[in-house]
């Protein structure tokens, strides 16, 4: 019928397109009990065959063969609804605000699925469990342990398990056997439903969903280590629920309730911890061998997000395979994965990866939440008021006990305790989703009589939590005010957090008291002397704290660039005034179209925002930008340092079309910069500001003078003495041609081992400044200072 | 607490080699730990106030106080002076890392030098400096080129002091 429709419209009503030949996908291919459907496919496609054929043997000049696309066609129609859902409910402004994508989502599931079942009149595909455990969970898992933040989870690991482990079979336990006591009486007709039953059920719906608690807290930003919290628990709970499931299954095949034996709980025990630890060991046993590998790939680095990519996903499922726990492993995976794997590979890889994981960990959870959605109508429920709202009502309760007994215990060990507002927090993430969906349908009818009321129970919880939690938990952390996550990044913070840690550590060497920070301390030593060495494929040792400095200035670097092409002139003349005679001054129009050059071909930064917000790239932003081009800025240097490469002087100006930033390498330094760096101290040792560096970047037209470079500092120390609040310091270029004469190259290597070098700069000798991230109130200064210096080589001032 | 008072006597007891009855700097470096420590030295000479040779228990446990967790529940009484463990102080102790000449501000090249401890890989003189440059700069304000007390305080406003300088058994 809806294919007559089809071929009838020619200006085609796509959305209603779409819809349709989703229904015919879906009831055809993925309802796997429907058999009609196939039937009535075949009667299409034939009603189709005879419609657009002629009768007879002649040729038909126009067909259609669904039959051979069928598949990729209605996969991909799918995932092309719900990419359109998303962007809909992006393009709202009102609406992210107002509630989590997971809830829009499942909306639409359910208008998808109501149309469905309105106009074939039959129960629209229900997702298939093995299609969510086996493709649609590994990416969102994936991505969420490759981009979490380690340290945090490591710090606080001890609470985790802690709350996880005993939290997730306090619930199961708690509800089971409250549901139990409710299935005693008789009133509510459920008397049929035993202990084991019951048992199972809470086991399945105690599992917190990691899925839709990510999608719930997107919004809500807490501080790291609430987040820490909730999200372990989210992974980590996923091996207690489901190998109590099994084993509970195993027990139900028994038939007879009274054949168990103590034994048998312990060997549930057993198995417990079997399924955790023996996750974890594979996943981190493939994330070795993934980054051994990559070490190797340096020539052929379009395969090292597939070895990425395939390596977490083989740690699955090897896992399922040994009913050991996927999930866990492929966290472990992903986590140890990350930290060799990022300096293994070339930076388009590592960006590649970074976009691809996103992406993919996006689609499949788009994907679950409509399915979800699309479920939800039809004919397998069964609904019974009693063992619904009970189930909801207890829940909530056994979480809450749960939440509030776990914590008082483990605040006693904590040096820093979770408040009452944090532990309402947790409770109050306690978010069911399509997990727990998938457990309840994969239940074996033979043995459950009543699936369909668990069915329906287990929808009315995921609803319940992921709607009603769900758009309430964001006012609910303003109006408790709970400590927002604040990570700033400024070297100040770093050095002093390394102090302290330092400081900690001594402290308690002293007090002969043993603690975490030690063993972080070993095992970093560990990691250096042994695992790095393997792992690693030119094993540069770097501080952090020199990492850390580098971004910045990297960053900085870029903001400057961006900022500074949108200064106007008009800084420029009263600046000459006040240069001292001698120094080259450039034309106005020189100006103008150095500056049109540079925007057009500048390197666009993004703004960042500090929380984590998993959906928008924006998290990453300039911070890992700038962590690209440092990466970047490695490779070239590792590269020119094997090919022996000095800098590519003389290359031709204004040739460049940069979309990223290169570096010209020039050597390491010693003797060269110390001269200059000497002679510039005592610039810098007569001024009373602080000192900033300045770092000349590269420029290739060659039409700097050294004398410039003198005479910059004079200009800028009688800035500085006319009193403008800016720092300036003495002027470091280290210029390498410097022995060799003053040359007109000014490829001059600041000292952090890099100069943010836009080609452009070659061309546009535009100076650049980086606006310090404490005083943007520099930036019209530092407007001042580089308009005056535009006619010099391209400058990175810090102040 | 009593009980880490009892367990921090035991322990200075044992750091006290020849029984004297107080700590000299010697008895301090024996903690193996402590020697590979980047701070080490520094740490030790926290110890001794004003070039003293010799610290007894009390200045022992009133060093080691800085650490005591943070209690909520201590009502500050705004006449009677602060406690050992609140934020300012535990900063202030920080403080007297870097600073060790006591001037009341971490001068640059103070700054370098902790840097230049705890930074040991392979890192160029020209990084160290520029490094300390963007520090001072980041926390200096008032354009001194030195980072004082007060400004230090401002840089490390946003992190969570109160946990990364506690020491659980001491509470």
């Amino acid at each position: 019928m809806f294919f007559q429709i089809f071929v009838a419209f020619s200006p085609w009503n796509w959305l209603l397109l779409l819809v349709a030949l989703k229904y015919s996908d879906a009831s055809s291919d993925l309802n796997f009990a429907n058999s009609t459907a196939q039937q009535w496919n075949g009667n299409s496609n034939a009603r189709f065959a005879a419609a657009s054929t002629e009768p007879g043997e002649r040729i038909s000049v126009f067909s259609l063969d669904y039959d051979y696309v069928q598949i990729p066609y209605e996969v991909t129609l799918w995932i092309l609804l719900a990419s359109l859902a998303k962007i809909g409910f992006h393009l709202y402004h009102k609406l992210p605000g107002l509630m989590p994508e997971s809830c829009l989502l499942i909306i639409v599931g359910v208008l998808v699925g109501s149309i469905i079942f309105g106009t074939d009149h039959k129960s629209p595909p229900v997702m298939d469990s093995s299609i969510y455990f086996l493709y649609l969970l590994p990416p969102i898992i994936l991505e969420g342990g490759y981009f979490m933040p380690t340290r945090p989870f490591f710090e606080n690991f001890g609470s985790i398990l802690w709350w996880a482990g005993l939290g997730a079979l306090i619930n199961a336990f708690g509800i089971g056997f409250s549901l139990y006591l409710i299935c005693q009486i008789k009133a509510f007709g459920l008397s049929d439903v035993n202990l084991l039953q019951n048992l199972l059920f809470g086991s399945l719906i105690s599992a917190v969903d990691p899925v839709a608690v990510l999608a719930v807290f997107e919004e809500a930003r807490v501080n790291e280590p609430l987040y820490m919290m909730i999200f372990g628990e989210a992974l980590l709970n996923d091996g207690i629920s489901v190998v109590l499931y099994n084993i509970l299954i195993a027990f139900t095949k028994m038939h007879k309730f009274e054949d168990i034996e103590p034994v048998d709980i312990l060997a549930g025990c057993a198995r417990f911890i079997i399924v955790g630890l023996g996750g974890v060991f594979f996943g981190i046993i493939f994330g070795f061998i993934s980054a051994f590998i990559t070490r190797f790939t340096q020539n052929i680095s379009a395969i090292e997000p597939l070895i990425v990519f395939m390596f977490s996903y083989l740690s699955y499922l090897v896992a399922e395979t040994l009913y050991l726990s996927g999930i866990l492993a492929i966290t472990a995976c992903a986590v140890t994965m990350k930290k060799y794997v990022e300096e293994n590979v070339s930076q388009t890889s590592y960006t590649t990866i970074k976009y691809f994981m996103k992406m993919l960990s996006s689609v499949s959870e788009t994907l679950i939440f409509i399915f979800m959605g699309v479920s939800t109508v039809g004919k397998n429920h069964e609904w019974n008021w009693a063992f619904v709202c009970f189930t909801l009502v207890f829940c909530q309760i056994w979480r809450a006990i749960s939440v509030f007994t776990l914590f008082y215990v483990s605040n006693q060990f904590r040096t820093f305790p979770f408040s009452i507002k944090d532990q309402c927090i947790i409770f109050y993430s306690g978010v069911r989703g399509a997990g727990s969906f998938s457990l309840a349908f994969l239940l074996p009818l033979s043995l459950y009589p009543r699936k369909k009321m668990f069915v329906t129970a287990t929808l009315v919880v995921i609803y319940f939590t992921v709607f009603i939690q769900g758009i309430t938990i964001g006012p609910l952390v303003r109006y408790l005010d709970v400590k927002k996550t604040n990570k700033k990044e400024s070297i100040n913070e770093e050095l002093h957090i390394r102090l302290m840690d330092h400081l900690k550590a001594g402290i308690e060497d002293v007090c002969g008291q043993w603690s975490h920070y030690q063993v972080r301390d070993k095992f970093k030593k560990f990691d250096h002397r042994y695992l790095r060495k393997i792992l690693i494929r030119s094993n540069q040792p770097k501080s952090s704290i020199v990492s850390l400095y580098k971004k910045l200035e990297m960053k900085q670097a870029v903001e400057m660039v961006e900022m500074g092409i949108l200064s106007s002139t008009a800084f420029l003349t009263p600046h000459q005034a006040q240069r001292i005679q001698g120094t080259k001054r450039l034309s106005p129009e020189d100006v103008e179209s150095m500056r049109e050059i540079l925007t057009h071909n500048m390197y666009q930064v993004r703004q960042r925002t500090l929380s984590y917000n998993k959906y928008s790239l924006k998290l990453q932003s300039s911070e890992k930008q700038a962590k690209e081009i440092l990466i970047r800025r490695q490779n070239t240097l590792r590269e020119s340092m094997r090919k022996g490469h000095s800098l590519p002087w003389g290359k031709p100006a204004g040739t460049k079309n940069i979309r990223y930033l290169s570096f010209p390498y020039s050597n390491p330094q010693s003797a060269r910069r110390d001269v200059r760096f000497g002679e510039f101290t005592g610039d810098g040792s007569s001024e009373s500001g602080s000192p900033s560096t300045m770092f000349n970047t590269h420029s290739r037209t060659g039409s700097l003078q050294e004398r410039w470079l003198t005479q910059e500092t004079i200009p800028m120390k009688s800035l500085h003495k006319g009193g403008k609040p800016f720092n300036f310091g003495y002027q470091r270029s280290p210029s390498q041609e410097e022995h060799t004469g003053r040359v007109r190259r000014a490829a001059l290597r600041p000292k952090p081992l890099f100069h943010a070098v836009n080609e452009e700069y070659e061309s546009g000798e535009e100076s650049e400044e980086e606006v310090s991230p404490v005083g943007s109130r520099w930036t019209t200064e530092h407007r001042n200072v580089k308009e005056h210096h535009k006619s010099h080589s391209p400058l990175l001032q810090r102040k | 607490s009593e009980a880490s008072l009892v367990r921090l006597y035991r322990r200075f007891r044992d750091l006290d080699r020849n029984k004297k009855g107080y700590l000299c700097r010697t008895d301090l470096r024996q903690i193996g730990a402590l020697a590979v420590n980047p701070l080490g030295d520094r740490i030790i000479e926290s110890f001794f106030t004003d070039g003293s040779y010799s610290v007894d228990f009390s200045g022992f446990v009133r060093v080691l106080a800085h650490f005591r967790p943070v209690d909520d529940e201590e009502l500050q009484d705004p006449k009677a002076p602060e406690p050992l463990n609140s934020r300012m102080n535990k900063l202030r102790f920080a403080f007297q890392l870097y600073d060790l000449d006591r001037d009341g501000k971490i001068s640059r090249h103070e700054m370098l030098q902790v840097l230049r401890l705890m930074v040991g890989v392979q890192v160029t003189e020209e990084q160290l400096e520029s490094i300390t440059d963007r520090t001072v700069q980041e926390a200096d304000e008032d354009g001194d080129g030195a980072v004082s007390f007060l400004e230090f305080v401002k840089s490390l406003e946003k992190m969570d002091i109160e946990q990364k300088m506690s020491i659980r058994i001491l509470k």
